[in-house]
């Protein structure tokens, strides 16, 4: 077994990755954490699991935790195969440059797509059991006693026969010295005894005290700070700038162009670097965008609505037959705007160069990504580069795929060879260059036989690819299909909860020049707000119950359906409400997991004003890690959701996005927040994720109570553009 | 230029205009107080100065008083033993915890100031901005506060966590 190249550092990597990084330049590092790191090595059970003779057992996460407590879930899952004592257990990430070393033994590092639990559930848990099965085995060899005698529990090993017990911690030496097995016996979800449970997070107490450090707080010796603006018009660049203003004055080191299209002051303080680039005059030269408008971007994706091209998504039975002979048709025109996704830290990144060596102290969703972004940026390749990950101020899919302030903040450490650069956005600047929520628009079109029953539906998407901006090489034949999520023919993924004789569900591309990127929930936000809401649009149009509608239409589906129900029965759908209440329904599917939800809302007649009184929500992703931290995400979920679709637009004004601050860019407050009742069924032969998927019915459940309180009918996002009065 | 933080007087070296927050995380290394707008928005940054919950990211520091007592998220406790810290940390309020912060310093002023807040109080005095959408766990937490300290009576049923 490969062993990690520094064993003397692990120990404290997970929460001072920084600190350790950092005696490779030989820096005096001020944090507390190097008493930690003073302590003896231990040697790995394997590369999930860490035992100290304290009987401490340190697993390792490959995943990054912003929140969602992905860190926790999978810390519970490796601890119940390896029978670990759980008041015991404590994490760190592997770093991004050890998991190249070691031929990628952790799998993937890429946290998004609510994919954490869902994909490594199975290698992370048979890391735990072999441990477990390393450590009974070293224990059977020191007794020298049958291994099938011996029985681990809460961390110590039992030799039956002889009542005669050993801690994993006495034994973790030669248990690491042992061959890994080869069959490994996963445990029953039935029979959890740490997953599954509701146990409390294992990163929380740090962030009441102020001593989490995140990305924006990292202290380096020596360090300077950076500040930097990029063109704000999407594809313009620096024509030129005059620092004659700034330089000379209090702790300004450097102004410098970084790359052709942005500008960065170093300074002593981030402060004093802002300041001086706010002064700064920078003449931009704004290029082939200047003129650019939203009426621009929304007129060319109205125009696909239409188009002759476009790539199917799903299929079944002949929609323009059925749509021809259609006693009756529906139709309806839906829009979704750009977002940003405003995480609560901005982008951040710390770097230090020279010209043998990169490291690189970044909040990152993908660790991997940032080392090859490190790497480009530095010249150098990715065995001369390092990045540790810290904690993340929220990743929502911003910190993923594209790592641009990872590039500008190593191309600014080139400026200042062997001294560490921290480089913070500003909240403008954050932004301003969003990687966004793509723009599209939906038109719908329902053929109703005699009956008024749904014969066939039609699905025309027109709008922005995020694959073919970020991954082209995943669009086939103009085609990407992450474009229909929740649309799907029947699958594990991401599937259509409804059955129509004929349906169509197509995607004219169009990419307006405005950067996509993945947003928390992707594009199972859109698709669902256009399907959810046109469904319940039919059943009023043919005077049917929205949710009879649903039931009649989901026969086939029976997993969507059970959730529907959980939501219909525990929210009282059909019993009477308060006065003036009124209630919406919505369910999908999307990143594995089975979702619904009933929002009770009321609109003020005379203001318009809404009130979201409650939700209930039900999730089914298959199997539960940590219910308490599921609910967590629900709720979460609908803040996220509903902040979209109150709120959430990012416009374009001359090639440039008019929202700049949380003043223009208005989320969900603590004054707005319904009560959330969520339900966790998880019924079971399938693994799902829960970070996302309700995101999705947020919207059109309450857009659907809205229509239910005033008869509007809200088609275009967000709804504060649109008045509810009376 | 000198500041009476946490209890201690701190002299340091800014520009006027400097807002507390940036002398705060850059002169006197208190980083647990953070950026999130810098235009008194998201409440990230708050802090208090004489008791009083202040955005200190518009606050300049020339005019916050050298004998005024301000108190940040560090200060708050000497080991996360304030009840808001409790109630938090048995709550699991914190997901990404980027705005936890100024989350606790404003509940702690709120509660300083009505013991028992009803929720129309919670929202007057929590305009704290969370993306990752704690806002149920907040008002939870304070409730649990203001009856003393009594986690069960949230119904969350979280089992104690490691020690490790």
């Amino acid at each position: 077994m490969s062993q990690i190249a520094s064993p003397s550092r692990r120990s404290f990597l997970g929460k001072s990755a920084g600190a350790a990084a950092g005696l490779m330049f030989g820096f005096h590092i001020p944090f507390d954490a190097m008493a930690q790191g003073a302590a003896p090595a231990t040697p790995e059970i394997n590369a999930w699991v860490v035992v100290k003779p304290d009987d401490t057992i340190v697993i390792r996460i490959a995943r990054s935790e912003m929140g969602q407590g992905t860190l926790t879930g999978l810390a519970q899952l490796v601890a119940e195969e390896l029978d670990a004592d759980w008041s015991k257990v404590t994490t760190e990430y592997p770093t991004p440059g050890q998991q190249l070393a070691r031929n990628r033994v952790w799998g993937s590092f890429s946290t998004g797509g609510s994919r954490g639990v869902r994909e490594s559930h199975e290698y992370v848990r048979k890391g735990g059991a072999a441990a477990r099965m390393m450590l009974t085995q070293a224990a059977a060899t020191q007794w020298n006693v049958p291994v099938a005698e011996c029985v681990a529990e809460k961390s110590m090993i039992t030799h039956k026969p002889s009542g005669r017990k050993l801690s994993y911690g006495a034994v973790a030496d030669a248990a690491g010295k042992l061959q890994a097995p080869n069959e490994i016996q996963l445990r029953d979800p039935k029979e959890w005894k740490l997953a599954g449970k509701r146990l409390a997070r294992l990163d929380t107490v740090d962030k009441t005290t102020g001593k989490q450090v995140y990305g924006m707080d990292l202290k380096l010796p020596n360090m300077l700070n950076a500040a930097i603006k990029d063109c704000p018009v999407f594809g313009g660049k620096v024509k030129s700038f005059d620092a004659s203003g700034v330089t000379g004055k209090p702790g300004i080191r450097k102004v410098v162009q970084i790359g052709d299209s942005s500008v960065a002051v170093i300074a002593d303080t981030w402060w004093r670097a802002r300041s001086a680039l706010d002064a700064l005059k920078i003449e931009w030269d704004k290029g082939p965008n200047a003129n650019l408008q939203q009426a621009d971007v929304n007129k060319m994706l109205k125009e696909g609505l239409d188009a002759s091209e476009a790539a199917v998504g799903n299929s079944n039975g002949d929609v323009k037959t059925g749509l021809a002979g259609a006693a009756r048709k529906i139709e309806a025109v839906y829009s979704f705007p750009h977002q940003n996704h405003a995480t609560m830290e901005v982008m951040n990144a710390t770097a230090v160069w020279t010209p043998e060596r990169c490291e690189v102290w970044t909040p990152t969703q993908n660790g991997e990504a940032a080392l090859a972004a490190a790497s480009e940026a530095a010249g150098l390749p990715q065995n001369k580069c390092e990045v540790y990950k810290l904690h993340l101020g929220g990743g929502f899919g911003r910190r993923g795929a594209v790592h641009d302030w990872v590039r500008q903040a190593v191309l600014i450490a080139k400026e200042m060879p062997g001294t560490p650069v921290k480089l913070i956005w500003t909240r403008e600047e954050d932004m301003l260059h969003g990687r966004y929520h793509p723009i599209t628009q939906c038109k719908l079109t329902a053929g109703l036989d005699k009956k008024g029953e749904v014969t066939s539906l039609h699905m025309r998407i027109s709008g922005q690819s995020i694959l073919a901006a970020i991954f082209p090489q995943n669009i086939k034949d103009g085609k990407d299909p992450a474009v229909f999520q929740g649309l799907n023919a029947p699958g594990p993924e991401a599937s259509i909860g409804y059955g129509f004789p004929n349906l169509l569900v197509d995607h004219a591309m169009r990419n307006p020049p405005v950067p996509p990127g993945f947003w928390r929930g992707v594009n199972l936000n859109q698709n669902t707000i256009y399907l959810e809401c046109f469904i319940d649009e039919v059943a009023h149009a043919t005077k049917q119950d929205p949710l009879a509608l649903r039931r009649k239409l989901m026969k086939e589906h029976p997993k969507h359906l059970a959730v529907l129900n959980a939501v219909a029965e525990k929210a009282g759908w059909g019993k009477p409400l308060k006065k003036g209440v009124y209630r919406g329904i919505a369910q999908t599917m999307g990143f594995g997991s089975y979702v619904a939800a009933v929002a009770e809302v009321s609109v003020d007649k005379k203001t318009g004003k809404l009130k979201i009184h409650r939700i209930v929500a039900a999730t089914d992703p298959g199997y539960a890690v940590n219910p308490q931290q599921i609910e967590a995400q629900v709720e979460g979920s609908f803040v996220y959701g509903l902040s979209a679709a109150l709120y959430g637009e990012c416009t374009l004004k001359d090639g440039q996005m008019e929202q700049t601050n949380f003043d223009t860019y208005n989320v969900l407050k603590m004054d707005e927040m319904p009560a959330v009742e969520t339900i966790v069924i998880p019924s079971g032969g399938f693994w799902g994720g829960v970070g996302e998927p309700t995101i999705a019915v947020a919207a059109p459940a309450v857009l659907n109570a809205i229509f239910a309180a005033t008869g509007k009918r809200i088609r275009d996002l967000p709804l504060k553009n649109h008045s509810l009065k009376a | 230029m000198k500041l009476n933080v946490n209890g201690q007087v701190r002299e340091f070296e800014a520009e006027e205009d400097t807002p507390l927050l940036w002398v705060l995380r850059e002169q006197l290394g208190l980083t647990g107080t953070k950026y999130g707008c810098g235009v008194a928005q998201c409440g990230a940054c708050t802090v208090h100065i004489d008791g009083e919950p202040t955005r200190s990211c518009v606050r300049p520091v020339s005019t916050v008083d050298g004998n005024a007592k301000i108190v940040t998220i560090e200060g708050l406790s000497r080991d996360g033993s304030h009840p808001v810290q409790k109630a938090w940390a048995a709550l699991d309020v914190p997901q990404c915890g980027f705005c936890q912060s100024g989350m606790i310093m404003a509940a702690a002023a709120l509660l300083k100031e009505k013991p028992k807040p009803s929720d129309a109080d919670i929202d007057m005095a929590m305009t704290n901005i969370c993306r990752c959408g704690t806002y149920n766990r907040v008002r939870k937490a304070i409730h649990v506060i203001a009856r003393g300290g009594d986690v069960k009576s949230a119904g969350l049923n979280i089992v104690e966590g490691s020690k490790a």
